[in-house]
């Protein structure tokens, strides 16, 4: 932090001129970049269209009120087909992104080889959002909790595969050494080393994952795969907005509950 | 310790050491697997699967894959490049305007700077934006505004001022209050106790929670397009609606790349500011 004698005195500064004329140029950068993309959306939009916002919005509230509580009465399956979604989609995810895991993390991959295709594994999994692996499983094997299952599993063994190999790599090697010197076989390594090391982060993210799948299951109906997201979507395609404000409701209180939950074995695994 | 005892004196009298059960109680221990079989019966006996559909799903995934050897770039590129286009522009606009927008709820909705009638308004907009998925807001603003990436962009502001909010107002939850408490004594008025004593303790965070919120904005603009918000996911799902499936694999290649792209250089400023 560099000092200034400016008249008699010493006045500090944050930064060097350097430094604040880079600052500022990122600045500038920056909006020049939000005001390219504004004019880019301006340019792609009816404006015609958006001026009557606020009476379409009051219009929409008028429709999704009072809500049609007796619908709900139909709905408790589709919210059950939600939560195994959710559920199987997790446990299919973490079956498969424990290998994964292994494979991805330095410390425990057989061959840098291994190591490069897990990543890609992990990548690609992970920058795919659920609903597009929906949108092709529906196509693939057709609408239905199958597609939503699968979905939800391919978009979660990425996440959790990263983050166990992460807690995989963090792990002590003093008590593998210790297992070596008695000379423990490799699976009991892993077995008493390493597993007991992971576990406590194994069964965190796992109930995470679970939380943000529940989530998940709740919209991947919109393009057919299965649970809440179904009815919702015919709700809306047939402008039932008293039936969508029940669903609504029941995604709103499914995921407190789901977040209630995940903080609360979080909690009791810390 | 009352546990050791009992076990230590069992490995005395010659009987094998066993580890510690991960659970205390004996009835959790044996209730919970118990518990979690008999959801497991109970989903699966419950999963409805066309079987037939899916085989005949098996000879259409040669199809998918066949597809997604040979990506196909240049046939619908007009298409794509104007799909990514909108995607990146609704990405940096709601980046923006979410980060500038998010900013005073979540100083409202910090407990230690707020007062409470303010802590539970701002509390209950930020509940809002992070309860929906992205894809259930874009459905009310394309109602509200039309199709198209505005919709889009205004979904994608509401959803970060939910996440932003959030963890931005417990940051400020957990500052020292130290430094607070000493810019008050000098007699510094609200706005430099703000300026001086909170902004300085939580902006690396939040400059590392903008970054990674932009790399979420983007994911998430390749599919509010499906609900005709916008940006990348309309051509995706009319590719794969129309069965061109070499089209649906380069653009799940581009949006791949950009994933990575963005998430590398979070990775550097996160690095940087931390």
């Amino acid at each position: 932090m560099p000092t200034y004698v400016v008249g008699r005195e010493r006045v500090w500064r944050k930064r060097t001129p350097r430094q604040t004329l880079l600052a500022y140029l990122g600045y500038l950068l920056g909006a020049i970049a939000v005001l390219v993309a504004a004019r880019f959306i301006s340019g792609q939009t009816l404006w015609f269209f958006v001026l009557d916002a606020p009476e379409q919005a009051a219009d929409l509230v008028g429709r999704m009120f009072p809500p049609s509580w007796g619908y709900a009465n139909r709905l408790w399956r589709p919210l059950w087909d939600t939560l195994n979604i959710a559920t199987i989609g997790t446990l299919a995810a973490l079956v498969v992104s424990v290998p994964v895991a292994f494979l991805a993390a330095r410390n425990t991959t057989p061959h840098p080889l291994f190591r490069q295709l897990a990543l890609v594994v992990i990548v690609t999994s992970r920058s795919v959002n659920a609903l597009i692996w929906a949108l092709l499983l529906v196509s693939i094997i057709g609408p239905g909790v199958l597609a939503g299952i699968i979905a939800v599993a391919l978009r979660s063994i990425g996440f959790c595969a990263k983050l166990l190999s992460e807690a995989i790599e963090e792990i002590d090697f003093k008590p593998i050494e210790a297992l070596d010197s008695t000379g423990a076989s490799g699976s009991q390594v892993v077995a008493y080393g390493i597993v007991p090391q992971v576990a406590p982060a194994f069964a965190g993210i796992s109930v995470y994952r679970w939380d943000i799948n529940i989530r998940e299951s709740t919209v991947v109906g919109l393009v057919g795969a299965g649970g809440i997201g179904l009815p919702l979507d015919a709700s809306i395609a047939s402008l039932q907005w008293s039936q969508a404000t029940v669903i609504f409701v029941m995604i709103l209180v499914l995921v407190v509950i789901s977040e209630w939950v995940s903080a609360k074995v979080r909690g009791a695994i810390r | 310790m009352s546990a050791l005892p009992a076990r230590t004196a069992a490995s005395l009298k010659g009987q094998p050491w066993r580890p510690a059960p991960l659970i205390r109680q004996p009835w959790l221990r044996w209730g919970l697997p118990l518990l979690g079989l008999a959801y497991l019966v109970a989903a699966f006996s419950t999963i409805s699967v066309d079987w037939g559909r899916v085989a005949r799903g098996l000879d259409r995934a040669r199809t998918v894959f066949g597809g997604f050897l040979t990506p196909d770039f240049l046939s619908r590129w007009e298409f794509i490049q104007l799909g990514i286009l909108e995607s990146l522009a609704m990405t940096v606009a709601a980046t923006a305007l979410g980060i500038v927008l998010s900013v005073p709820f979540a100083f409202g909705a910090a407990r230690n700077i707020s007062p409470l009638p303010v802590y539970l308004a701002c509390r209950a907009v930020v509940a809002a934006g992070r309860s929906f998925q992205e894809i259930v807001i874009a459905i009310f603003f394309v109602v509200m505004v039309g199709f198209g990436p505005l919709a889009g962009a205004l979904t994608l502001a509401f959803a970060t001022i939910g996440f932003l909010g959030k963890l931005l107002a417990e940051e400020i939850e957990e500052i020292d209050p130290r430094p607070l408490e000493a810019v008050r004594a000098t007699g510094g008025s609200w706005l430099q106790q703000m300026a001086y004593g909170v902004v300085p303790q939580v902006l690396p965070r939040f400059v590392g929670l903008s970054v990674y919120r932009f790399d979420i904005n983007f994911r998430e603009s390749s599919v509010i397009g499906i609900v005709g918000a916008g940006g990348i996911g309309g051509a995706l799902n009319t590719s794969i609606s129309r069965y061109e499936y070499s089209t649906t694999a380069a653009i799940l290649i581009v949006i791949i790349a950009i994933v990575l792209l963005t998430e590398y250089a979070s990775g550097i400023i996160r690095k940087r500011v931390q």
